[in-house]
């Protein structure tokens, strides 16, 4: 029923402007083709002017209402030391296409008007004028010239990649459908290497966990910046184009598969102080959410904003990211909270290609521990020490390769203090046949043993001795517990 | 035909062919014509120059108004992301996804981006390569250089209909269920090579290269053609510079296309490659759909070189015949000669091969050396020079002219505002540096639109109403033309003016909706505003179209061989000429084309010989 009524409706309308059409053929006929003509171009030269100077009107005031929009002005200008450049070119062509642009509109239109056809009008006889033509090719060509010197001079500065002798922040975006992953380059300042085939469940970016630089890089959920520092951006792709665009920095550049990007920028605007001046603004003194009027005001609310700018798939529009940027002080403490995703994310898993060795981070912290531990023992009455992270192949006496670590803290403390001597005690949990592992326990205090002398400490300060299961620190009623109970640890003889 | 019936005594014009025109024998050989002896080849195989552009002008229309309500769809996701769209349901079918609780309808976000896709590919080369430059090239190059036909009927007839099959193969896309293709008009690989990465890149794609393949071939034959017939055939007389500039636009037009488009076909080569052969042009070290793919080392920026090498030059194959178009009609319109032919004819050939060597621009920040960049800046922004000369040189043929305002000069006049507001936009874009910033952003979308969509559709309108009584043997509506062309100019600027505040606020184009992000999320208002005059300003192209079969059939007739007062040969034929265009000789040229209010007289034909003593129109 709608649709037969919208239909009816069309074809009435399509009836009437035909009318309309005819209505004014009977009276060209009747007035006479030339007279009607002269009428018509009278007319129509009218509008022409009347639509000139409301197109310029309405495009002035347009420019007045959104001023807020021009780069450079109010709260638009650039958040970035080389988006400046950027707005004050915009700004600068702005001022001398706009001139070209009223010049020719009014003129264009102004003479439609002016020489709108008379009956009795002449047409001037005006094929060309050489000293003319000149002119006006000149003139353009020397704005021209202008804009692309300006222009260039800034292109190539902004697009200069950083110079590695100076002190620069390196960040890498990757995009893929559909998001942005945020990798720091961790405590080195260096990025490790990836490679596409090594993505995983686990490995999100194909991070190669055999490249140090990769252990700790962490990954972040918002781009955190700090102020003033300059920033090399890489720039990957995991799978389509994607565009790494911060509109508030003046910052763009696909982020390309197979072949990586940079975008070097330097913010100058921390988040707190743009929210500053946003507040200054009355637009941005109403709620965030129109609909709910006791929500935040919009400048409270401002956020930097990281987004996609090339076609990427059916969620191209979804690619954001917040960004963020922060004083110096704020960026460390920041960056001290961030984990690094090998660290905490892969380190140990079956993922983990490096199980055999630890990463100066590890080798200083169970250093750490161990002093501790050992420092207990040698202060007060505890004089038992706990190997934490010493190992064996299951059901062997062979060492892994970790277990070293622990082992070499224990030579230099024994080295610095030559008093120091030890007894190494082994011990395992009740499962299976208790003479067997009263052996293995009585060999694996000997593997210890054995290392410890291969380095150079001297056999006298050294006894080993298996107890198998019999001395239990805690009942073995669990899995957690026998585990607690398979132990080699040491006991501070003299010192 | 009407050709016989009109029994009026022989015009000025007529007795001038008859007593110094060229005897060729061209109705000895053909008896009345062969060509045309039923239905079929008269209208539909046609060998015809002027059936062939009707074939093209009446294909564009349809492929217009699909584009179109293509853009009304996508605008009104857009406009009114909140409404339901569930009454769109029975056209788009699975496409609107009906919210079972809230019985709210949503255009998929897949189907958004074929329907933006398909809007931008339809328009470039369907409409306005096809639809402008396939009419206008085939109806005037044989008419106003004084040929019975084109070079070569025969391929000019296989260049529509490969043009026809490519437009079927497109539109049968449309009706996949994987979706058409959905990647942007560009395709840019890796997302138009992988399936995994978006529906559309699966059969959707395949068929959209098969479409535009076939279209190259339709543009080449056409093109071809065109060149071998402006060298050629041109009649006694009709020196080069004695072309009209509509000629001269054609022509460089087509070399345009012929040096430009395999490029296209090559690259849209690889890319199959890419895709059903596991080469690696373009693709290297993807991990999509998770899995990591065996391509290693290509470059997705090679496809962007190629494809741009096309893409550039096609915005001019888009313009050029629009300008030349205008530059006719302001003339005629105006009664006088355009200013400064042979500077517009420089400026056309500056042009054209400046289009060969600024396609980088499209590429600044798409990872391309920076380096690169300097060359393509100077040479983009030398463009502004000879198209500044151009813009000049329409505005000074008003100066002192006798315009008649009818539906032709209006778009024609438009067309100049047009291509003035678009262009300078251009002169930000093509500044590498402000590009950083506005870079597919809505500047850009407003910028293309105004300077290349709305203009070349200026142009083509303007060369519809002027060129309407030639195609038909009757005027269309003048008033319903010019309620069209106000309707357009109004409705056009009140769409795009806004994105440049959109683009310069820094919004992208091609986002599905802006509530993502607060920073693009400010326009709600631009956008409906945005959306209800697209809306308004489409019911204005009805008209035209309504205006357009109306008078094919009911217009009012033609009387006079020569109703603008033209100087120009396709308005010494018979008022509905016959394939052969000249009855009995062709006429033979004596002078320029631009002959208007010389020495007095209101306009001095082509066909009639230089007086006494009299001084060559172009040398005065």
């Amino acid at each position: 029923m709608t649709f037969l009524l919208v239909l009816l409706s069309l074809i009435l309308i399509v009836i009437i402007t035909i009318q309309i059409g005819k209505v004014t053929e009977l009276a060209a006929k009747i007035r006479g083709e030339e007279e009607m003509q002269e009428s018509v171009n009278k007319r129509q030269g009218v509008y022409m002017m009347v639509f000139m100077i409301a197109f310029l009107l309405l495009s002035a005031w347009s420019a007045y209402k959104y001023k807020f929009h021009y780069l450079g002005y109010g709260p638009w200008k650039a958040s970035s030391a080389h988006g400046q450049q950027i707005d004050t070119m915009f700004d600068l062509t702005l001022v001398i296409t706009g001139i070209v642009f009223v010049i020719t509109q009014i003129l264009l239109f102004y003479y439609a008007w002016r020489y709108s056809g008379r009956r009795s009008g002449k047409a001037l006889f005006f094929p060309h004028n050489t000293n003319l033509e000149i002119v006006w090719t000149a003139i353009p060509a020397v704005v021209m010239a202008f804009l692309v010197i300006k222009g260039l001079d800034a292109w190539n500065e902004i697009m200069a990649d950083v110079d590695p002798k100076e002190d620069y922040l390196e960040v890498e975006a990757t995009g893929f459908q559909f998001a942005w992953a945020l990798r720091y380059p961790g405590a080195d300042g260096q990025l490790g290497e990836k490679n596409y085939k090594m993505i995983n469940g686990s490995n999100p970016l194909g991070q190669n966990w055999l490249d140090e630089k990769n252990v700790d890089d962490f990954h972040a959920d918002e781009l955190v910046l700090p102020v003033g520092k300059k920033v090399r951006v890489r720039i990957t792709s995991k799978d389509v184009l994607h565009n790494f665009y911060l509109p508030h920095f003046r910052v763009k550049m696909d982020a390309i598969p197979g072949i990586p990007t940079y975008f070097v920028f330097t913010p100058t605007v921390t988040t707190d102080s743009m929210r500053m001046r946003l507040k200054q603004y009355p637009e941005y003194n109403v709620p965030a959410d129109p609909n709910d009027p006791e929500s935040k005001l919009k400048w409270e609310v401002f956020d930097y904003e990281l987004a996609c700018a090339e076609l990427c798939g059916n969620s191209h529009f979804a690619m954001r990211k917040t960004v963020r940027i922060v004083d110096e002080v704020e960026y460390m403490q920041w960056q001290a909270k961030q984990k690094s995703y090998y660290l905490s994310n892969v380190r140990w898993t079956e993922d983990d290609p490096n199980k055999d060795k630890l990463f100066g981070s590890e080798i200083e912290e169970r250093k750490e521990q161990f002093q501790e531990a050992l420092d207990t023992a040698l202060t007060t009455g505890k004089k038992t020490v706990q190997f934490n992270y010493v190992t064996f192949a299951t059901g062997s006496d062979k060492l892994t390769g970790v277990s070293r670590y622990e082992l070499d803290n224990l030579v230099n403390a024994m080295k610095e203090n030559k008093a120091l001597r030890i007894a190494l005690n082994g011990h395992t949990d009740d499962v299976g046949d208790p003479a067997g592992n009263l052996t293995l326990s009585q060999k694996r205090a000997t593997a210890v043993y054995n290392y410890l002398k291969s380095k150079g400490v001297a056999t006298e300060r050294l006894s080993s001795q298996g107890y198998g299961q019999t001395q239990p620190v805690v009942p073995n009623d669990s899995d957690e517990n026998r585990a607690k109970n398979r132990r080699t640890e040491f006991r501070v003889v003299a010192q | 035909m009407a050709t016989v019936d009109i029994k009026s005594p022989k015009t000025q014009e007529e007795q001038l062919i008859e007593t110094l025109g060229f005897d060729d024998h061209f109705h000895d050989h053909h008896e009345g014509d062969k060509y045309r002896s039923n239905f079929i080849n008269t209208y539909v195989f046609s060998m015809d120059h002027k059936i062939i552009a009707k074939q093209f002008l009446i294909t564009g229309m349809i492929w217009a108004l699909i584009g179109a309500m293509m853009s009304l769809v996508f605008r009104l996701q857009l406009g009114f992301p909140e409404e339901s769209m569930a009454w769109l349901k029975p056209v788009l079918g699975k496409w609107i996804i009906i919210n079972p609780e809230t019985g709210m309808g949503t255009l998929s976000q897949d189907f958004y981006y074929a329907l933006v896709t398909m809007h931008g590919t339809i328009l470039v080369f369907f409409v306005l390569t096809a639809g402008l430059s396939g009419t206008f090239s085939n109806l005037l190059i044989p008419l106003q250089l004084g040929a019975r036909d084109m070079a070569s009927p025969f391929l000019n007839m296989l260049s529509y209909w490969f043009f026809f099959m490519s437009s079927l193969v497109m539109m049968y896309s449309l009706f996949l269920s994987t979706g058409p293709f959905s990647g942007g008009w560009t395709a840019y690989p890796p997302l138009s090579a992988l399936p995994q990465a978006s529906s559309g890149s699966g059969t959707g794609m395949t068929l959209w290269i098969l479409s535009l393949t076939l279209f190259v071939v339709s543009v080449l034959l056409g093109g071809i053609n065109y060149i071998t017939t402006v060298l050629n055939l041109r009649t006694k007389g009709m020196s080069l510079w004695r072309m009209p500039l509509t000629i001269w636009a054609f022509f460089v037009t087509a070399i345009i296309g012929l040096l430009s488009f395999p490029v296209l076909v090559s690259g849209f080569l690889l890319l199959m490659f890419d895709r059903g052969m596991g080469t690696s042009f373009y693709l290297s070290e993807i991990f999509v759909g998770g899995q990591a793919l065996d391509h290693v080392g290509g470059s997705p920026i090679l496809y962007q070189h190629l494809f741009w090498f096309l893409g550039h030059p096609e915005v001019y194959i888009i313009i050029l015949p629009a300008m030349g178009l205008v530059s006719e009609v302001l003339s005629v319109q105006s009664r006088k000669p355009i200013f400064g032919y042979k500077a517009m004819v420089f400026s056309i050939l500056a042009i054209a091969f400046l289009s060969f060597i600024v396609w980088a621009h499209h590429m600044f920040m798409s990872g391309v050396n920076p380096f690169i960049s300097n060359f393509f800046v100077v040479f983009t922004l030398i463009i502004a020079v000879p198209s500044a000369v151009k813009v000049f040189n329409w505005i000074t043929t008003l100066y002192g002219g006798n315009i008649r305002f009818n539906a032709a000069s209006m778009f024609a006049i438009g067309f100049v505002s047009m291509f003035i507001s678009g262009g300078l936009t251009g002169i930000f874009l093509g500044n590498s540096a402000i590009d950083i910033q506005q870079h597919d952003t809505y500047f850009v979308v407003a910028h293309f639109h105004i300077v290349m969509g709305i203009a070349a559709f200026f142009g083509m309108f303007a060369g519809i109403y002027n060129w309407f009584p030639k195609m038909y043997g009757r005027f269309m509506n003048e008033t319903l033309g010019k309620i069209h062309f106000w309707g357009t100019i109004i409705g056009a600027y009140a769409i795009f003016w806004p994105m440049h505040y959109i683009g310069m606020a820094g919004v992208p184009r091609r986002y599905y909706k802006f509530d993502t992000f607060t920073s693009f999320s400010q326009f709600d208002d631009m956008n409906k505003f945005i959306t209800i005059a697209a809306i308004i300003t489409f019911s204005f192209q009805v008209l035209f179209v309504v205006n357009f079969f109306y008078s094919i059939w009911k217009g009012k007739k033609v009387t006079t061989q020569n109703p603008w007062g033209a100087t120009t040969l396709e308005w010494t034929t018979p008022i509905r000429p016959g394939h052969g265009n000249w009855e009995g000789k062709l006429p033979t040229v004596q002078r320029w084309a631009y002959d208007y209010g010389k020495d007095g007289k209101e306009f001095v034909t082509q066909v009639t010989p230089m007086a006494e003593g009299e001084v060559s129109g172009d040398d005065h």
